[in-house]
């Protein structure tokens, strides 16, 4: 495993960056929403910034993953979706009452529109206990971790693990995404659900009222950043999180020291999902959608691109990097459209390549360069390479 | 003499042809000698039958009195000149009608005698049309109207198709009479009847009398009569057993072909990840570069092609051999090479240029790969457009054999002899070519390979452009399956990564049993839960739970080595 073990050398210690961290969100919490509200930053900027931090909590949860123990699962974005598509029950039994079928008086018992679409005329048994906003915002957490818990079980039971475990994350993302495009689901097929109105009896669309709630969400994610990197960074410091790490630097002998991997393994996978869901949760009222086209194994594998890009294995990357490419993205999808998957690839092909560390290694290398540079006169004696132990993972 | 259309298919009792038959009919003075003669033609399958009887019937069949005093009978066509004239057609040979010079008569409508018809005569006209295809020298044509006049069951149609049957010499429709004469029978008022044909139909069991067999029990149980009801249920069973057969071959051929695809998609990959180790998340581009090439292929054998290669701006213009009929037709054939050629070209590209940096790090050669993989589609997208193309078929593989009942599509035929091809070739090459030998050593233990003087470099490059070429190998033939688009690759990646996994890495024999055996899962259950989608979860759900049993595949490579 070649990962950078520790945090950079600019932060010297994760202490440090977790202060950096947290000042930085705390000013975004506040600085950000005031600045809204008294009309310097636009609407629009704070929504599409309130949604990079609900892609920085997906990209946390690929980092908890990956950079911390050596999992790389490419099915986040399953669990992202289907805490978007748990709270998007909600918001879409909202909307039903306020649909077009109802206006037209052809949905007396006001389901979502889609369902009357369909044809169908009564609601079915397991959309009904999502009328209460209390229950979807527990299913955020227990549907994402009972999916993460069952297969997380059966995949590190039989020790599968390294390729293998990216591979069927892959495919179990791919199968879902399958079943979520189908009708007969009745979770809105491809068109997915979309064309929220109300969240807690607060407007999303009214033009004096929806700005305050968006502010109320933009708010509400920068905190649940914040929460999970005080969570992370508590688990580091403790014995869970150095066996955590001890297990993505040589599994074999921190289970040759008699700790069962696997139950840590199915821990952080599981905690990782529910991150993942309640970044998808924050997602689907600020963006209006959800749809399945958010779940499939390419969306899972571009977070994974943030985290590398970012600097895995530290908490402050994957936040840098979920907003860096997905900032990236807003301007240069606009820019040049033709060219912006290309762009993509090349950041990732250099990033991988060249500076495996991500942008967090960027100031260290650059500090190691000036400093080759100064002492160029005096050769360096070449560090002893050693050959890292499991080359296969 | 046999009519020129049916000559050599089929034998005539007729001396005469149709359309003298017609004439005959035409001069006679008498009408129920004219139905006579219109009732002989039944049973043949001339076309000028049914064209001249709608003449007759519109009025535009007419007497023409030559100046020898002789009776011609003609069909006026075409538009009417400023006189009303028109273009007289001989109906005893189609030909036009000419003056001793050789000049054709133009003739005037009213001048002429109108050939005159009655109700009887137009319903004898009629029933001669609808048996008319009955005799059509067409064995399509022709079962289709013994099919559609069975299924009628007109007792009236029955003499017709008796008399059809005892000149029929196509084994083929010799059946379809027998299955149409019983059903016919099967609505007979007589039980004894009715039981022999139910008896005709139980040998037959084919599918397609289902419904009528099941119409005629319902009958028979209302009307009490168990023996009928008794032989029907003995026909419906038959008819069952037999479908159960075939949709058994049936799914088991569309498994084998649907596992020698999956075989044919993923033997690429079973070389660069098996193999190798590289996780390629560009091998569906790779078949992608395959299914361009074979596109383009197309068009240089057909008028040629323009594009312009993005942000260089070259323009490329490719010309035409234009060439038609069976050369063109062998555009496929030169696309395999072609296919395999440029994806290894690419593969090999990719290998200097990526690739060889990461063969320590796995996981992140999937990064990089991906990587790539976005930037080879936007590609092929601003080089081809973002639409589809259409790759033709050629000939010799859109066309399908049918044997008892089952559907043996060439394409799908073909993709079965192709896997089987290219697995020889590739076991071939893997174990008695000194390359393969190479191949072999450096990917058990490239420092070792590296110290006994293999150039491992070399090899390793050489083995990602064998991998990538049969995965360009498996894109000139999805074009004859699939869409061929920008992002075509991205619907095979899952399924070949899951090929491989479940066949063990670095095993080719166990990609090969993993392909078939996903290939026949997948069908059975689409036999038994008739919804495609529903099936392909349910398959890749089975495969994560057979890998708890099995975490490292089918065939997986022994090692005493701790990962």
């Amino acid at each position: 495993m070649t990962s950078p073990a520790t945090g950079p050398s600019f932060l010297r210690s994760r202490h440090l960056e977790f202060k950096v961290i947290g000042v930085l969100l705390v000013l975004l919490t506040v600085i950000f929403p005031v600045l809204n509200a008294h009309g310097v930053i636009s609407d629009f900027t704070l929504t599409l910034w309130g949604k990079y931090l609900c892609y920085a909590l997906l990209a946390l949860s690929v980092d908890i993953l990956w950079g911390y123990t050596g999992l790389l699962s490419l099915g986040q974005a399953l669990f992202f979706s289907l805490g978007g598509y748990m709270l998007g029950m909600h918001l879409m039994l909202l909307i039903g009452p306020l649909g077009s079928y109802a206006k037209a008086g052809q949905n007396p018992a006001g389901l979502p529109d889609f369902m009357v679409f369909l044809g169908h005329t009564f609601l079915p048994a397991f959309w009904r206990p999502f009328y209460s906003f209390g229950f979807a915002a527990l299913m955020v957490f227990v549907l994402p971790g009972a999916v993460a818990l069952i297969f997380g079980f059966l995949a590190f039971r039989s020790r599968i693990k390294g390729v293998y475990f990216s591979i069927l994350t892959q495919a179990l993302t791919y199968a879902a995404s399958i079943l979520f495009f189908r009708n007969a689901l009745l979770m809105g097929g491809n068109n997915g659900f979309t064309d929220f109105k109300l969240i807690l009896g607060h407007s999303l669309v009214d033009k004096d009222t929806g700005p305050a709630t968006m502010r109320g969400l933009f708010i509400a994610s920068a905190v649940a950043v914040l929460v999970v990197c005080a969570f992370c960074h508590w688990l580091n410091g403790t014995k869970f999180g150095l066996v955590r790490q001890a297990i993505r630097d040589g599994e074999n002998r921190v289970l040759f020291s008699g700790y069962a991997t696997a139950h840590f393994k199915l821990f952080v996978f599981v905690v990782a999902a529910m991150i993942a869901a309640v970044g998808g949760a924050l997602f689907v009222p600020q963006a209006g959608i959800i749809n399945p086209d958010q779940m499939t194994p390419a969306k899972s594998i571009e977070a994974v691109v943030w985290v590398a890009v970012g600097g895995r294995g530290t908490l402050i990357g994957p936040i840098i990097g979920a907003i860096a490419i997905n900032a990236l993205r807003s301007w240069a999808t606009h820019a040049y459209p033709d060219s912006w998957l290309i762009i993509l690839g090349a950041i990732f092909l250099v990033v991988v390549l060249f500076l495996p560390g991500g942008i967090v290694s960027l100031p260290a290398k650059l500090q190691a360069f000036w400093q080759r540079r100064r002492k160029s006169s005096v050769p360096e004696p070449t560090p002893l390479q050693v050959e890292p132990e499991n080359p296969k993972s | 003499m046999p009519t020129p259309h049916a000559a050599g298919a089929e034998p005539t009792r007729q001396t005469d042809t149709a359309r003298q038959t017609i004439v005959r009919a035409i001069l006679t003075d008498d009408d129920a000698q004219k139905r006579t003669i219109i009732g002989s033609l039944v049973g043949q399958g001339d076309e000028a039958i049914g064209e001249l009887f709608t003449a007759w019937r519109q009025d535009s069949l007419f007497i023409y009195a030559a100046p020898d005093g002789a009776k011609v009978p003609v069909e006026l066509t075409g538009d009417k000149d400023a006189n009303g004239a028109q273009t007289a057609v001989k109906v005893i040979d189609g030909a036009p009608l000419v003056d001793v010079v050789g000049h054709p008569i133009r003739l005037v409508g009213t001048d002429l005698t109108a050939v005159e018809h009655d109700s009887r005569l137009r319903l004898a006209m009629k029933n001669v049309v609808d048996l008319l295809d009955l005799g059509s020298p067409i064995l399509s044509k022709r079962l289709h109207a013994i099919q559609t006049i069975g299924f009628a069951q007109k007792p009236d149609k029955l003499p017709a198709l008796e008399a059809r049957s005892r000149i029929e010499t196509d084994a083929a429709a010799k059946t379809e009479l027998r299955e149409a004469i019983a059903l016919i029978q099967l609505a007979d008022p007589d039980d004894a009847v009715k039981l022999q044909a139910l008896t005709v139909l139980r040998e037959l069991h084919n599918s397609s009398s289902y419904d009528v067999i099941k119409a005629a029990r319902t009958k028979a149980d209302a009307a009490a009569k168990t023996s009928v009801a008794k032989a029907a249920d003995a026909a419906l069973t038959a008819i069952e057993h037999h479908k159960s057969v075939v949709n058994f071959f049936g799914t088991l051929f569309r498994g084998l072909s649907a596992g020698s695809i999956l075989l044919v998609v993923a033997l690429g990959l079973a070389i660069t990840f098996g193999l190798m180790g590289v996780i390629n998340m560009a091998h569906g581009e790779m078949i992608t570069v395959g299914a361009y090439a074979t596109y383009i292929t197309q068009n240089v054998f057909g008028d040629g092609m323009n594009f312009t290669l993005p942000f260089i701006r070259v323009a490329i213009h490719l010309p035409g051999l234009h060439l038609t009929g069976w050369t063109y037709q062998l555009y496929f054939v030169a696309a395999i090479p072609i296919g395999f050629v440029s994806a290894a070209l690419v593969g090999i590209l990719l290998e200097r240029s990526v690739i060889r940096f990461l063969y320590r790090r796995p996981l992140e050669s999937l990064l990089a790969t991906w990587g790539v993989s976005l930037i080879l589609q936007q590609l092929f997208k601003l080089t081809f457009g973002s639409n589809n193309v259409n790759v033709d078929s050629p000939v010799y593989l859109s066309s399908n054999w049918t044997f008892f009942d089952i559907t043996f599509d060439w394409n799908r035929v073909f993709v079965i002899g192709f896997a089987a091809v290219i697995v020889f070739g590739v076991w071939l090459a893997l174990t008695k070519t000194p390359l393969g030998l190479l191949i072999r050593c450096v990917m058990q233990n490239r420092t070792m390979a590296a110290c006994m003087g293999v150039r491992t470099e070399r090899v390793n490059m050489l083995t990602f452009g064998l991998g990538s070429g049969l995965a360009g190998l498996a894109g000139v033939f999805v074009t004859q399956l699939g869409t061929v688009g920008p992002s075509m690759g991205q619907e095979y990646i899952v399924d070949s990564f899951m090929t491989v996994v479940v066949g063990g890495v670095g095993s080719i024999f166990g990609t090969v049993v993993s392909a078939l055996g996903i290939g026949m899962a997948d069908q059975s259950i689409q036999q038994i839960l008739l919804n495609p989608v529903l099936g392909k979860i349910l398959v890749l759900v089975a495969i994560i739970l057979f890998l708890q049993w099995r975490p490292t595949g089918l065939f997986a490579a022994k090692s005493r080595s701790l990962d």
